[in-house]
């Protein structure tokens, strides 16, 4: 038996470990930065998305809560940091902090409602909270500037000297640290004894709650969690385009990340890091060759990734590796 | 009070049109969704079908009212049928999120091919003159479409209701809904039972969109842009009834413009608000089964 013990331990052990391949992320956000330097700008949008797409992976494919709605915090944390760059508070880093604890407060709220329900009901529920804060922002036009989007934000340099500028460099880097810090602390998050128990209440709650898991009480903190990174990614997104429009709180935005999490492969930490590339890549591909329609070539794009390739990037990847270590 | 009475009949009469048009949408997407499984988040792209192929064939065709709405009905049944046969049959009982990715891919080509065929402004809706003007009701007169379609509602929702309580294929439809591995077990092709209440779905969704177009007007984000209500009607309704979204559509319809006619400043924030509260208090929809 204590063989047994010891195997078990040192297979979570290797799971904790760094492995090489997951420095191929970071090395190719790195070369990207010195091999498409006029494409900055739209890579430092793919490393905030990144950090929303991990976000949603950790309440969808940690914890199993099927969301439509993910944007309401995405929203909530770029009107916040949006709003308050707009009346005179610049200052990014604050601003970023201020949208994640704004954020976290709209997830921790309408989680403690909502996550009693599941399924489809949850779904709903989720979709009908981002619908509610749409139309609220939609109405509040003084503040936010409704339809129109909100004018005026004047961010500050990071720390008072670096300046954002119109080329993106600032820009990228500081989404760059951002997202590596968030990555750090969403591994480590999924590692923990936490981690496990989150799965465990995506494979089988009853069991979960036979064995005293505190099953709710873990969901709201992981669900708050994530929406306060929603509401970084949101900030970040904010500060570096200086704008905020109401798409931020849209259905199809938070159908799209829901999207490209989908393409990358779930609940496997890095799906974020290929979906969102993926995704971002061929939409700004497709809508710079065919600018009117690229709707229906994304579409296309998405069914053909269905139809040969479900289960997403990681999933066939799984799938390939499986096949190889047993001939 | 006389204006109170007024506005009451006025949200009643345009409440329980908009109703019949969510009706006529949302229910094969409830029966799709309680009989396979089944989230097709696309099934208002073919809603938006009917309303294109009705609108372009009475406006650039000159094909008559009803030809153009039976036609499109057709067409947009049988292309449904294909569709379910080539793509959705794929996908049942399997991963959620695989249906998730499929059917948004499929309302964002909906939406590309609507932009390439008829352009980025929504499509023009005129009732022939037999059902255009006001008509006279004794209490007071009513724009005479809303009434045609309000009568064209109830008449459909009865067909289909006697449709699923008297025949054969309604006894099949709901056994596989209440128990699908036993509808199998005693003899149901469960296959040919999805295509077939898929394409009827459709084909209702379609005569919906039609139906509708002067309502929920037609344009290239239809599928989208009106998502959340057909999902609204479906959730509140309960999965894979046929009363249940009749009921949710009334509530939503009603909801709606009552709202809209009262504090139009808050929009639909109050639907939504109202179906989180319904949603609280019975999880698995008003005529969901437990």
């Amino acid at each position: 038996m204590p063989d047994l013990k010891r195997s078990v331990l040192d297979a979570f052990a290797r799971r904790h470990r760094f492995h090489a391949l997951e420095a191929l992320p970071w090395a190719a956000a790195i070369a990207a930065y010195f091999i498409f330097p006029d494409y900055l700008a739209l890579g430092a949008q793919i490393l905030a998305i990144i950090v929303f797409a991990l976000s949603l992976d950790l309440v969808l494919g940690y914890a199993g809560i099927v969301t439509l709605g993910h944007a309401a915090f995405f929203g909530t944390g770029a009107y916040t940091a949006g709003i308050l760059a707009a009346n005179g508070w610049g200052e990014p880093l604050t601003g970023l902090l201020a949208a994640a604890a704004a954020a976290g407060a709209v997830g921790l709220l309408s989680g403690a409602v909502i996550l009693r329900t599941t399924g489809l009901t949850l779904l709903m529920q989720t979709l009908v909270v981002a619908a509610m804060l749409y139309e609220a922002a939609n109405k509040a036009g003084k503040i936010t500037g409704g339809a129109d989007g909100l004018q005026g934000m004047e961010v500050w340099p990071i720390l008072g000297r670096f300046r954002f500028d119109m080329f993106g460099h600032t820009a990228y880097i500081y989404c760059f640290i951002v997202l590596a810090i968030s990555w750090f602390v969403v591994r480590a998050l999924v590692h923990s004894s936490f981690g496990r128990s989150l799965t465990g209440i995506r494979e089988n709650v009853v069991r979960m709650h036979a064995i005293g898991s505190p099953v709710f009480r873990r969901k709201l903190v992981v669900y708050t969690f994530s929406a306060a990174l929603a509401g970084l990614s949101g900030a970040l997104i904010a500060q570096t385009t200086q704008f905020v429009g109401l798409g931020v709180l849209s259905l199809e935005r938070s159908g799209t990340v829901l999207i490209m999490l989908i393409i990358g492969g779930i609940g496997q930490l890095y799906g974020a890091f290929i979906g969102v590339p993926l995704y971002m890549i061929a939409q700004d591909r497709f809508a710079t060759i065919d600018p009117v329609y690229w709707y229906f070539w994304i579409g296309l794009f998405m069914v053909l990734m269905v139809v040969f390739a479900p289960g997403g990037v990681l999933g066939v990847c799984g799938r390939w590796r499986s096949r190889q270590d047993s001939p | 009070m006389a204006d109170i009475v007024s506005a009451a009949i006025s949200i009643a009469f345009h409440g329980v049109a908009l109703a019949m048009v969510l009706y006529l949408i949302s229910v094969g997407l409830s029966v799709t969704m309680g009989l396979m499984g089944f989230v097709n988040l696309a099934h208002g792209a073919f809603a938006m079908a009917g309303g294109y192929a009705m609108t372009s064939l009475m406006n650039r065709a000159g094909v008559s009212f009803p030809l153009a709405l039976a036609a499109a009905v057709a067409v947009v049944t049988l292309a449904s049928f294909l569709i379910e046969r080539l793509l959705y049959r794929r996908f049942y009982g399997g991963a959620e999120l695989d249906q998730v990715l499929l059917t948004m891919g499929l309302i964002f080509m909906s939406v590309g091919a609507a932009t390439y065929f008829w352009g980025p402004v929504s499509q023009p809706m005129q009732p022939p003159p037999a059902l255009s003007g006001q008509i006279d009701l004794g209490l007071r007169s009513f724009p005479t479409y809303r009434t045609f379609l309000i009568l064209c509602g109830a008449l459909v929702v009865t067909a289909l209701w006697l449709a699923l309580e008297r025949t054969r294929f309604g006894v099949r439809v709901r056994a596989a809904v209440d128990n699908l591995a036993m509808a199998q077990t005693l003899g149901v092709n469960t296959s040919r039972l999805f295509a077939l209440a898929f394409a009827l779905g459709s084909g209702l969704a379609a005569l919906g969109g039609g139906l509708g177009a002067e309502l929920l007007a037609i344009g290239p984000a239809y599928a989208l842009d009106n998502l959340v209500y057909f999902l609204i009607v479906v959730a509140v309704g309960g999965l894979g009834s046929i009363r249940g979204p009749f009921v949710a559509a009334l509530l939503v319809g009603l909801a709606d413009t009552a709202f809209k006619y009262f504090a139009p400043e808050l929009g639909a924030f109050f639907i939504y608000a109202l179906t989180m509260a319904i949603l609280l208090w019975r999880p698995r929809g008003i005529f969901g089964q437990a």
